[in-house]
């Protein structure tokens, strides 16, 4: 058998928030990874893929990494259908199949995660009106169970775990391996499309009005208030069907060391996002640009999560349902701006209809993404969002989420009991557990 | 892509060390055949299914514990049925030995000799003759920076290394005659499984990042590569150190 050699190392997950010693087993292929369920007092245990989630999530007393398990073992032509060890980046996935002209039928922000980690998070896409999120694209996966055995599961094998373990946090098992659907593309450009909308109210009309794009992005000035409150610029894509097929380019720039505290201020904050919206304005309404450019503008610098300092950050990404979506969006942007703590990355963005499963975060309505630098007062402050986002129905993207409390998880995710008691039909209880999990409520 | 190294043959022998997995990716990008040879049939296969997908026309995989130098000759005339001609061998296995342990069991050091030098050069000694009688091809072979010099921390690595360098050395100057390159190849640190446990640093390079220079340096008919480049003269001047000095440093 596998030998297991536990090391103790340190982690955090992209936000850099929270960080800490843990104990880490880089395991040789999925099929050695039950070693580690067998290795004495192992427990709790966790797969930990790229380490992109950007709070707790992938962090627990044992760590398992993926980053070896990066075969890709079969594809076929006809159908598109990828199967790959769960290791694998989505990185790995473009660089072999844009060029043979096959993109991912969903990708989130980032190319640098993994598939189990895509799958875990149930990660969404600028598609997501249309496609819905990443389970919709997967056929099965095989995974480990608590007792160390190996099964396959898929809507139609084992559709209760299936549906809990996408989305599921890595908490119901190990995920080894996966087949996904790729999707056919003729190039690798885009056309985009910028629309300049100056309020949030012309902005989310903006969506609706452009809801047939395939891809749909905005844009927030999060520092604008008054009548500015919510600008921004919406950007569209689609395919074009005619171009190049390349893979996007690897990183051209870093940040060679953590950015000074003093950097992000009200004031840099105001400048930066007033330039941007400049620029937005200038920027000819059409053009073509590469995907990667399009997909993944950040991936473009490496180790950006260093522009935050030393403290770290976190993201605060919501989804508050369609019919407040706006009132509360003001409410929270304008509370936002009044605490001049905003980031430079306001995201916006309509999503499609929530699928069925229990934990996945995506529902129909407008989800809006920010970061924040960690700092004194600061959880004061996403506490009051929390409240707002409560009450209007909404939910925290598990993915991003760093410190909610235990109550709201579990109001605003009510599905989390039918959750555990899938889990614990499984074999997870008292096995797979991250510190988000305990964070949260889920033993 | 032209037809010559799209039909490509190469022989891997510890096909599953990531230097080696990193090289294969590339080879099998332009199409190439390829046999691995390692110890885990299972990851062998995940690694073959890999290869194909990326692109290589055929592979194989074949078994074998490198100590086990009787099965050599068996081992590497399948691989040359398997192959035909083969333009790329290419020798990569080998652990990181624990100095600490070697320096009090001897059975441990003289194992870990046997991995990292004894078994490479009885390897390189017979796929040199098949290379010899094709007449062509590059027998490309990982040592190491560690060879260049013994030092307290790593002294049973680096002498099997430099067995390794010195034997390859030979080899070249024998083939040469016979149109047959010799590549030594001496990565610095690298990020690897078996570094895993080490504290990695400014000076550490990916896996990626050796196997391009590997495959340039094949290209080119390279002797000895050091990788990534500035190991050459970080190397030039730690084999400059008097020996009265070099014996006082912790090194």
């Amino acid at each position: 058998m596998t030998p297991v050699n536990w090391l103790s190392a340190r982690r955090s997950g992209w936000g850099r928030y929270p960080t800490g010693a843990f104990r880490i087993w880089a395991a040789s292929s999925p099929d050695a990874a039950s070693a580690a369920l067998k290795a004495p007092g192992a427990r709790p245990v966790l797969l930990r893929g790229r380490g992109r989630a950007y709070g707790d999530a992938a962090l627990a007393d044992h760590l398992v990494e993926t980053a070896q398990w990066d075969h890709l073992l079969d594809f076929d032509e006809r159908t598109g259908v990828l199967v790959c060890e769960a290791g694998v980046s989505l990185d790995d996935i473009l660089r072999i199949f844009v060029p043979r002209g096959w993109f991912l039928s969903v990708t989130p922000g980032t190319r640098y995660v993994s598939v189990g980690g895509a799958i875990a998070a149930d990660v969404h896409g600028k598609n997501h009106h249309q496609v819905g999120s990443f389970s919709e694209h997967l056929l099965w996966m095989d995974m480990l169970l608590g007792n160390g055995s190996v099964h396959r599961v898929s809507p139609s094998e084992h559709e209760e775990l299936f549906r809990a373990t996408c989305g599921g946090m890595g908490l119901t098992g190990g995920i080894l391996r996966a087949g996904i659907r790729l999707m056919r593309i003729g190039s690798s450009q885009i056309e985009q499309t910028r629309v300049i909308a100056p309020s949030l109210h012309e902005l989310m009309r903006a969506f609706e009005a452009h809801a047939d794009a395939p891809y749909s992005v905005a844009w927030i000035d999060c520092s604008a208030r008054g009548a500015a409150l919510g600008r921004g610029v919406l950007m569209l894509g689609r395919h074009t069907e005619l171009g190049p097929l390349r893979a996007p380019q690897a990183a051209q720039r870093s940040m060679p060391t953590d950015a000074p505290s003093w950097l992000l201020n009200r004031w840099s904050l105001v400048g930066f996002n007033a330039i941007y919206f400049a620029a937005g304005r200038l920027v000819s309404r059409k053009q073509r640009v590469d995907l990667g450019r399009f997909f993944y503008p950040l991936d473009g610098i490496s180790d950006w999560n260093r522009l935050y300092g030393g403290a770290g950050f976190t993201q605060y990404q919501c989804v508050i349902p369609r019919p407040r979506a706006e009132s509360v969006l003001r409410l929270m942007l304008d509370r936002i701006a009044a605490s001049g703590r905003g980031s430079f990355l306001a995201v916006l963005k309509l999503l499609g209809p929530a699928n069925a499963n229990p934990l996945s975060f995506p529902m129909q309505g407008f989800t809006l993404a920010l970061d924040f630098k960690i700092s004194e007062g600061l959880w004061a402050l996403l506490d009051e969002l929390d409240g707002m986002v409560l009450e209007a129905g909404g939910r925290l993207y598990l993915a991003k989420d760093a410190r909610m409390s235990e109550a709201m998880f579990k109001q605003s995710y009510p599905r989390w009991t039918e959750f555990q008691a899938v889990r614990a039909r499984w074999g997870a209880v008292g096995v797979f557990r991250s510190r988000l999990a305990e964070r949260l409520g889920l033993e | 892509m032209n037809t010559q190294t799209s039909s490509q043959g190469v022989l891997i022998i510890g096909a599953t060390s990531a230097i080696a997995q990193a090289c294969a990716r590339i080879w099998a990008a332009r199409g190439a055949r390829l046999v691995l040879v390692g110890r885990d049939l299972a990851r062998l296969e995940a690694q073959a299914a890999d290869l194909r997908v990326r692109g290589a026309s055929q592979v194989a995989v074949m078994l074998l514990d490198a100590s086990e130098w009787t099965r050599h000759e068996m081992v590497v005339g399948e691989a040359v049925q398997e192959l035909g001609q083969f333009d790329i061998a290419l020798i990569a296995h080998g652990s990181l030995p624990d100095q600490a342990a070697c320096a009090t069991d001897a059975a441990l050091a003289m194992q870990e000799m046997q991995i990292n030098g004894l078994s490479t050069a009885a390897l390189m000694g017979v796929i040199a003759n098949r290379l010899q009688a094709q007449g062509h091809g590059t027998l490309a072979v990982i040592s190491s920076v560690a060879g260049d010099r013994g030092r307290q921390s790593n002294y049973v690595y680096g002498s099997a290394k430099a067995l390794v360098s010195a034997y390859a050395q030979g080899l070249r100057n024998r083939l040469n005659a016979h149109g047959v390159s010799v590549l030594t190849v001496k990565p610095g640190f690298v990020d690897t499984p078996m570094t895993g446990h080490l504290p990695k640093g400014l000076l550490w390079a990916q896996p990626e990042r050796v196997a391009a220079d590997i495959d340039r340096a094949i290209a080119r008919r390279a002797d000895v590569i050091y990788t990534p480049w500035f190991w050459r003269w970080i190397m030039l001047i730690i084999r400059g150190v008097p020996e009265r000095v070099f014996k006082r440093l912790k090194l």
